[in-house]
C-alpha cells in the first residue's frame, strides 16, 4: 500500500478516538460539575481542557471555566484546531484521500458520522442536551469502529488503522492519569485513606471504566487499585497494557506480511516488556508522575518510528 | 426559437401522447406504483446519495464545498437496435481519432491532403510538440473516450464533443444504475436492461492491454488524481477502488532506474500504467508548467524511452478542440474510408470571415463556444441571452474570432424527470463510455445522461447544475 495511505488511515483512525476519548473526559467533567461547588466545577473544568493539551488556546479566548464555554469550546470552536468538530473533519478527510484503502461501510460510517455530528454541532450545546450530543459523538465512533471490524480485510491496512487507534488511546489515557495523579498521590500510600469517592469516580468515567472497577473490586474505591487497574490491567480495554497488547500484535501481523522488522518494532517491544514486568509498588516508587510523563514521550517515538519505518511521507 | 417546443423529439412519447416501444415496460411498471410511494424514494434517493459521499466539487464554489449532483430516477432508455447503430458509428469514430492523433504527431498526412488547414495547429497549446514521433506503447492515443451525443429526431444522433482528453462522470453511470436497483429491484425484474457494472473490470483490463513492453505478467496499474479538492476526486477513488488499482497523487511518486515509482510502505514500487486524471499542462513540470506539484518530474522522458504507459497519452486534447472537431466528418472519412455513421452538429469557424459575418448576424439563435473550453463555461446561448449579454459576446467574438465556433440551437430531445407534480419533459444527452486497446473497442451498454433540471433548459453540464439519469439500453 502507498506509504500517505497508511498516513492517512492510521491519522483517521487516531482523530476517531481522540474526538470519542474527548467526548468521555467531557461526560466526567460535566458530572462532577453537576454534583460539586462552583470551585470545585470551575478547577474540574480546567482540568479538562489541561488533559487534552488545550488549555493555554482556550485562555486566549475566555477568561472564566465555566461548563456552557469549556464544553463548546470543545466540542464545536471552529478556531480550536482540537475540537471535537474538527477531529471528525479531519477524519473524513484522512478518510476520503485514502477512501481506496476502506470498504465502503467503513467509508459511509465515517462519512454519515462526520453529516450527524456537524448538523448536531451547528447550534450551541447548551447543559440539558449535553448528555445526548456526547452519547452521539461516542455511538458514531463506535458505529465506525463495527464497520473496521465487520468488514475490513484483516491485512496491513487493518493494522495500521488498530496501531493509529491503540497509540492514541494509549496516550489518552495517559494523560487523563496525569493530569489526575495529584488525587492519587497522596493516599496510594495511605491505605484505605477517605479520599473524595466522587473524584474517583471521575477518573474511572473519563475512561468508562467505573462500572468495570467496581465490578472487580466489589465496589472498594482504593487508589492504588485504580492506578493499577488504568495501567497494568489488561483486561480494561483502555488500560495501557491493554492497548500495548494490541499494539503488539498488530506490529507482529505487520512484521509476518512484511517478513522484517524495523526501529519501531524494537522501541514497542522494550515498551511492552516494561508495562508486563512492573508492578504498581515498583511504579509508585519510582514515581506515578515521572512514570507517566515517560510513557507519554515513548508512546509517541514509536508512532514516529512507525511512520518513518512505513514511509508515511517523503 | 424557443427552446422546448413541438419540434423536439420525446423519447418517451409519440406525437398522439403515447408510449414509445423503449418506454413500455417501464411505464405499465411506474404507472402501477403509488405516487406517494414514489415521491418518498424520489427523496430516499438524495440521502443515499449524501450517506455514500457522491459528490462534486464545483469551481468557483466555496473552496471545497462539496455538491450533489441532482439524480433523477426516472431512466433513460435506449432500444437495442437504437444501441446498435450507435456504437458501429462510435467506433468508427473512435478509430478515426486514433488514426487522426498518430497523424498528427507523425506524417500529417491530412494536412498535407489538403483536408485540414495547417493554422488550426500552429500555436495550438493543445498539440505538445513533446509527443511529435513518438507512438505510445499498442499505438493508442485515446484509451478512454467519453463521446458526447445527442438526438434529434428518432434516428438522429449526433456528436457533440469527442472528449478524447480525460472523459468524467463514469462513476456516476455505475452509481445510477446501483442506486436505481437497490430502489426499485422488482422493476428489473420486469424490464430486461443490459448491466454496465462490469466497466471497472473491463477498463482495469484494457488498461493492462496497453501497458509498455517492460511490464510484468500482470502489469501495475495505478489512478493519478490531483487530491480531495479536485472536482472529480469521488470518482478517481472510486475508480481505483473498483479496478483494485492503487490511487496515486504526484507526491507519492518519483522517477527510479527509469521508471516511475510510487512510495509504498515497503518502498518504491514501478508503475506499469498510469491512468492520470491530471491534465496534459501539470504532467510533468519539466516538460509543461514548471509551477505543477500535481505531476511527476521527469515522466515525459520515462515515457518516451517507454518505461510507463500514460493514460489517456498527452497530446489527445488537441482532438477536443472545437474548430478541429467541426473537421470530424472530413477526418472520419480520411481515416477509414467510410461515410460518417455519426452526425456533427453544424458547425461555423468564427476564423473564417464569412462565417464570422453570418454568425455575428444571427447570434441570437446560436450557441458559441470558445475552442479550448469545456464544461459549459465561457459559452453563450444565444436565445436565453440578454442584449447586454449578446453585445458583450459579439465584442469578445470581434476581437479573437479564431477563439469561436458556433452551431445552431439543436432541438435536444427531452426525457421525462420526476416531479411533485409529475412526469415532465426535461433536455437531456448521453454519454457512452469507450474503452480503447490493441485488443480491440469496448462501448459500455449505455453512459452518462446528464439531464437540464430546469424546464426548457439546454444546459446539462453538472457545473451549471445539471443532472444525471440512470441510461439503459435494453436486452435484444
Amino acid at each position: 500500500m502507498l506509504g500517505r495511505s497508511a498516513h492517512g488511515i492510521f491519522w483517521m483512525s487516531r482523530h476517531l478516538e481522540r474526538a470519542e476519548n474527548t467526548a468521555r473526559l467531557l461526560d466526567a467533567g460535566f458530572r462532577l460539575a453537576l454534583t460539586r461547588s462552583q470551585h470545585a466545577a470551575t478547577s474540574e473544568w480546567k482540568s479538562v481542557l489541561v488533559t487534552i493539551g488545550q488549555d493555554a488556546a482556550y485562555r486566549q479566548r475566555h477568561e472564566e471555566y465555566n461548563g456552557q464555554l469549556v464544553t463548546n469550546w470543545i466540542l464545536r470552536g471552529r478556531d480550536n484546531p482540537g475540537s471535537v468538530v474538527n477531529m471528525i473533519e479531519m477524519a473524513r478527510s484522512n478518510a476520503r484521500s485514502v477512501r481506496t484503502a476502506l470498504t465502503r461501510e467503513v467509508w459511509e460510517a465515517t462519512n454519515e458520522s462526520w453529516m450527524v455530528l456537524r448538523e448536531m454541532l451547528a447550534r450551541p450545546v447548551k447543559a440539558g442536551n449535553l448528555g445526548e450530543a456526547l452519547a452521539a459523538i461516542r455511538r458514531q465512533a463506535t458505529l465506525v469502529r463495527g464497520a473496521m471490524d465487520g468488514t475490513m480485510l484483516r491485512n496491513e491496512i487493518f493494522n495500521f488503522a488498530r496501531i493509529g487507534t491503540f497509540i492514541e488511546r494509549a496516550d489518552n489515557t495517559a494523560r487523563i492519569l496525569d493530569v489526575k495523579y495529584y488525587l492519587l498521590l497522596p493516599s496510594v500510600s495511605l491505605v484505605g485513606s477517605s479520599l473524595d469517592n466522587a473524584q474517583w469516580d471521575t477518573v474511572l468515567r473519563s475512561v468508562s471504566g467505573e462500572r468495570a472497577y467496581r465490578w472487580l473490586n466489589a465496589g472498594a474505591m482504593d487508589p492504588r487499585g485504580i492506578a493499577s487497574f488504568l495501567i497494568l490491567d489488561g483486561r480494561f480495554p483502555r488500560s495501557l497494557a491493554s492497548c500495548y497488547q494490541k499494539l503488539r500484535s498488530n506490529m507482529a501481523s505487520l512484521t509476518q506480511q512484511y517478513g522484517q522488522t524495523g526501529p519501531a518494532h524494537d522501541l514497542l517491544r522494550d515498551a511492552g516488556d516494561r508495562l508486563d514486568q512492573l508492578t504498581i509498588q515498583q511504579i509508585i516508587e519510582y514515581g506515578l508522575h515521572q512514570f507517566i510523563g515517560d510513557f507519554i514521550v515513548s508512546n509517541r517515538q514509536i508512532a514516529d518510528a512507525v511512520a518513518r519505518d512505513y514511509r508515511f511521507s517523503n | 426559437m424557443p427552446p422546448s417546443g413541438p419540434t423536439n423529439f420525446d423519447e418517451m412519447l409519440d406525437p398522439a401522447g403515447g408510449v414509445r416501444p423503449a418506454y413500455a415496460g417501464f411505464r405499465n411498471w411506474y404507472d402501477e406504483q403509488a405516487p406517494a410511494w414514489l415521491k418518498r424514494q424520489d427523496a430516499e434517493a438524495e440521502r443515499f446519495f449524501r450517506r455514500t459521499g457522491i459528490t462534486f466539487n464545483v469551481y468557483g464554489d466555496d473552496a471545497g464545498e462539496e455538491r450533489l449532483i441532482p439524480f433523477d430516477m426516472i431512466p433513460r432508455i435506449i432500444t437495442a437496435a437504437e444501441w446498435r447503430k450507435l456504437t458501429r458509428g462510435i467506433e468508427q469514430r473512435v478509430r478515426a481519432l486514433n488514426a487522426f492523433l498518430h497523424d498528427l504527431y507523425h506524417r500529417r498526412e491530412i494536412v498535407r491532403s489538403g483536408r485540414l488547414p495547417q493554422r488550426l495547429l500552429d500555436k495550438n497549446v493543445a498539440f505538445l510538440p513533446q509527443m511529435v514521433g513518438f507512438t505510445p506503447p499498442g499505438g493508442v492515443y485515446t484509451h478512454i473516450v467519453g463521446i458526447d451525443l445527442v438526438r434529434t429526431g428518432p434516428d438522429e444522433f449526433m456528436v457533440l464533443e469527442d472528449n478524447a482528453r480525460t472523459p468524467s462522470g463514469v462513476s456516476y453511470m455505475l452509481e445510477n444504475r446501483e442506486t436505481m436497483m437497490a430502489m426499485f429491484p422488482e422493476l428489473f425484474t420486469r424490464v430486461p436492461v443490459r448491466p454496465v457494472s462490469d466497466y471497472p473490470r473491463r477498463l482495469a483490463q484494457s488498461l493492462a492491454a496497453c501497458a509498455p513492453a517492460c511490464a510484468g505478467e500482470r502489469p501495475v496499474v495505478a489512478v493519478l488524481t490531483p487530491g480531495i479538492y479536485n472536482s472529480a476526486y469521488f470518482e478517481h477513488a472510486f475508480l481505483a477502488d473498483q479496478m483494485g488499482a492503487e490511487l496515486v497523487e504526484g507526491s507519492d511518486l518519483r522517477v527510479i532506474n527509469g521508471r516511475i515509482a510510487m512510495r509504498t510502505t515497503r518502498g518504491f514500487e514501478p508503475i506499469d500504467v498510469l491512468y492520470r486524471r491530471v491534465d496534459d499542462d501539470y504532467l510533468d513540470p519539466l516538460s509543461f508548467n514548471p509551477k505543477s506539484s500535481l505531476g511527476v518530474s521527469g515522466i515525459m522522458d520515462i515515457y518516451r524511452a517507454g518505461g510507463i504507459t500514460i493514460a489517456n497519452a498527452p497530446g489527445t486534447g488537441i482532438a477536443d478542440d472545437k474548430a478541429i472537431y467541426s473537421f470530424m466528418p472530413e477526418i472520419v472519412e480520411f481515416y477509414t474510408g467510410e461515410k460518417p455513421i455519426l452526425q456533427n452538429v453544424p458547425t461555423w469557424r468564427c476564423a473564417e470571415p464569412e462565417s464570422l459575418k453570418y454568425v455575428l448576424d444571427n447570434l441570437k439563435e446560436l450557441v458559441v463556444k470558445e475552442v479550448h473550453g469545456s464544461g459549459g463555461y465561457g459559452m453563450l446561448i444565444g436565445p436565453t441571452s440578454s442584449k447586454a449579454e449578446l453585445a458583450a459576446f459579439e465584442k469578445k467574438l470581434r476581437a479573437r474570432p479564431e477563439n469561436y465556433i458556433a452551431q445552431p440551437t439543436l432541438a435536444l430531445s427531452t426525457v421525462p424527470i420526476f416531479t411533485k407534480a409529475g412526469l415532465a419533459p426535461r433536455h437531456v444527452d448521453l454519454r457512452p463510455f469507450v474503452l480503447v486497446s490493441p485488443t480491440g473497442i469496448d462501448i459500455t451498454p449505455g453512459g452518462l445522461t446528464r439531464v437540464a433540471i430546469q424546464k426548457g433548459s439546454l444546459v446539462v453540464n453538472s457545473s451549471q447544475g445539471g443532472g444525471t439519469k440512470d441510461s439503459w439500453v435494453l436486452e435484444d
